[in-house]
């Protein structure tokens, strides 16, 4: 089993990285404290790979995936997104950014309860400003391609939890993004149903042009990852196919 | 994005209603308290508007209202007619007395005595028989507060009074403005009148003058003043000066205060608390929003469609709940006359809009406030 502490050029993005962090550092205040939870953070993900943040809690995996999707702000270092240096952005810039090309499958879903299925699965392209009923259509085509077409309709108490998150890949999908950020979709699940989920992940979400992250500590699907990446006191001390030993 | 921000207000029934509850009711609180409230001070100005026919009224200078007056001698009216300018002018007075029905019921009323000749000083309209009925002798026309108060579901028509210890028979029923207090108010000639009130030296209470040009009223005033020495007020000036004695001289303005400014608060506190818990609930969906890529600005106009949906139902509901009261009561000779005049819905609406926007960007703040990593965590 290979252990690479970072295999790529440091001070330099590669060109082909569809996410690539450079010194990545997030200090937070606790009290007159302050605490570095992460530490100079140097990596490349590529396109086309499932790849795996994995680590125990308070590791840093949330708040590294917060500031590689855009939602929060490193203190010191850059992060580029298929090229684009997001943190340079304007704040109304990088929500734009985000809106276009990352989606998001949160672990509690945070489906919309008063909105069927299928509008819920919509609110991406809504927002984008595309008319609700043609978004709500291919909405409903990606649900098709989740096997929930026929849930459409039904508000999200109607739907058993797997169908819950089925909505919510479909609405981290449903506009095409080039990032899909994954946060604990195993955490709630028995082993089966893990596995499923994570093939689900695997033929819908992850595409040559498109990386896909799974945040998880789930050591039962860490076998049907393309890379892990591993995160301990906000370093990255493992990066390779298979989980290192001693974890 | 406004739609789905509808879909989350609307599919959250509990609060919702509880919402439009809120403003429904601070709305009918405030337009209907305003309402009463501004017609109660117009009926301090009954006494002028139920004589349309007179441009100037003519007093003694220490008078301010048509209830609060000092007689005049009676010369005072010819001083008056020879003003130039004035067309006509009519003796006018007003005066206090009791009076007794043949059930023995006692009663205070207001006795107007209007000029024998041309009878100006009647009300416009008469609910039931004729003007002329005066020339009769004995002869009262009652307005409609009186008849409802003493006569309740029985005509008064034919009466017997015993008014001042003198015989008089109710031979017409006047569509007469209530006043403020909503005293009977008896119609006889002036010269009748001055038989039914107690005598004094000077009973004159007011000169009714109609102006040559009554587009000149107010200068007409002027001149009066100035050529008799009497106080002399066009009927606007009138009107508003015994809108001002309520004002001046009772604790109404305050105690409506009040009760308007209660609305305010309790409209506040319902929906502001209500529109907390609904954002409070919903923080998690909107933190998502917020991830996914919608902005600030998108989300203030979400909570800003929920705000103006409730808004637009509660209000409503609340203008409708008053004009159904006016209209419920209309009957009733307390309400007789009420109206609402379009400033009040607009005042309401105008505090709907600050309860709202108030209570709004109190609950916005959380929503603003939240990080959207938080969704993460």
């Amino acid at each position: 089993m290979a252990t690479k502490m970072d295999t790529t050029a440091i001070g330099g993005c590669n060109p082909e990285a569809a996410i690539c962090t450079r010194g990545v550092t997030r200090d937070f205040q606790a009290g007159q404290q302050t605490i570095t939870v992460l530490h100079g953070i140097d990596l490349d993900v590529k396109a086309g790979e499932l790849t795996f943040l994995v680590g125990e809690s308070g590791s840093g995996k949330t708040t590294l995936i917060s500031i590689m999707c855009g939602i929060l702000w490193p203190t010191l270092g850059e992060v580029k997104v298929f090229g684009t240096d997001i943190y340079d952005l304007s704040d109304d810039d990088l929500v734009e950014f985000r809106l276009n090309n990352i989606g998001f499958i949160f672990q509690q879903y945070n489906l919309i309860p008063s909105i069927d299925a299928a509008s819920n699965a919509a609110v991406p392209l809504i927002a984008q400003g595309m008319d609700r009923l043609e978004a709500r259509a291919k909405a409903v085509a990606m649900l098709e391609k989740l096997n929930i077409g026929d849930q459409a309709d039904k508000l999200p108490n109607q739907l058993s939890g797997g169908q819950q998150q089925r909505v919510a890949i479909a609405r981290a999908l449903v506009h095409e993004p080039r990032l899909v950020v994954c946060d604990e979709p195993t955490a709630a699940l028995d082993a089966a149903s893990g596995r499923r989920v994570m093939d689900l992940l695997r033929e819908v979400a992850v595409a040559e042009d498109r990386a896909c992250i799974i945040v998880t500590h789930d050591n039962r699907i860490f076998d049907m990852a393309d890379r892990i990446l591993v995160l301990e006191d906000g370093k990255v001390t493992h990066d390779g196919k298979d989980m290192p030993e001693d974890h | 994005m406004i739609w789905i921000a509808i879909r989350m207000l609307t599919g959250d029934a509990q609060k919702f209603f509880g919402l439009v509850f809120g403003i429904a009711f601070s709305t009918l609180l405030i337009t209907q308290q305003l309402t009463i409230f501004i017609n109660l001070l117009e009926r301090g100005a009954s006494g002028v508007y139920n004589v349309s026919s007179a441009d100037v009224w003519v007093m003694d200078p220490v008078s301010r209202t048509t209830d609060v007056a000092y007689a005049m001698p009676s010369t005072a009216l010819d001083k008056v007619r020879g003003v130039p300018g004035v067309e006509w002018a009519v003796p006018h007075i007003r005066a206090q007395a009791s009076v007794r029905t043949k059930d023995g019921d006692l009663e205070g009323v207001a006795v107007i005595g209007v000029d024998d000749a041309t009878l100006i000083g009647l009300p416009k309209n008469m609910l039931e028989g004729s003007i002329d009925v005066l020339s009769q002798p004995d002869s009262v026309i009652i307005d409609d507060v009186g008849m409802t108060r003493m006569f309740p579901g029985q005509s008064p028509i034919g009466e017997r009074l015993e008014l001042n210890d003198q015989r008089a028979v109710i031979r017409g029923i006047a569509d007469a403005i209530p006043s403020f207090t909503s005293t009977v108010v008896l119609y006889t000639k002036y010269s009748q009148a001055l038989n039914y009130v107690p005598g004094t030296r000077n009973r004159l209470s007011f000169v009714l003058v109609g102006a040559e040009d009554p587009t000149q009223a107010k200068a007409l005033s002027e001149k009066i003043e100035r050529e008799t020495g009497l106080k002399a007020q066009t009927r606007e000036e009138f009107a508003r000066d015994g809108v001002d004695f309520i004002i001046e001289n009772t604790g109404i303005p305050l105690n409506f205060g009040i009760t308007v400014a209660l609305g305010f608060i309790v409209g506040v506190a319902i929906v502001g608390l209500t529109f907390s818990l609904f954002i409070r609930d919903n923080i998690k969906q909107f933190g998502a929003l917020k991830a996914i890529g919608v902005t600030n600005g998108k989300i203030r106009r979400m909570v800003a469609a929920q705000a103006g949906l409730v808004g637009l139902i509660g209000y409503g509901l609340g203008v409708l709940g008053t004009v159904g009261f006016i209209t419920a009561f209309s009957s009733d000779p307390t309400f007789k006359g009420f109206y609402i005049p379009w400033q009040i819905p607009l005042i309401s609406a105008v505090a709907v809009t600050v309860i709202l926007a108030l209570t709004g960007w109190l609950a916005l703040r959380s929503v603003l406030k939240t990080e959207p990593a938080a969704v993460f965590r």
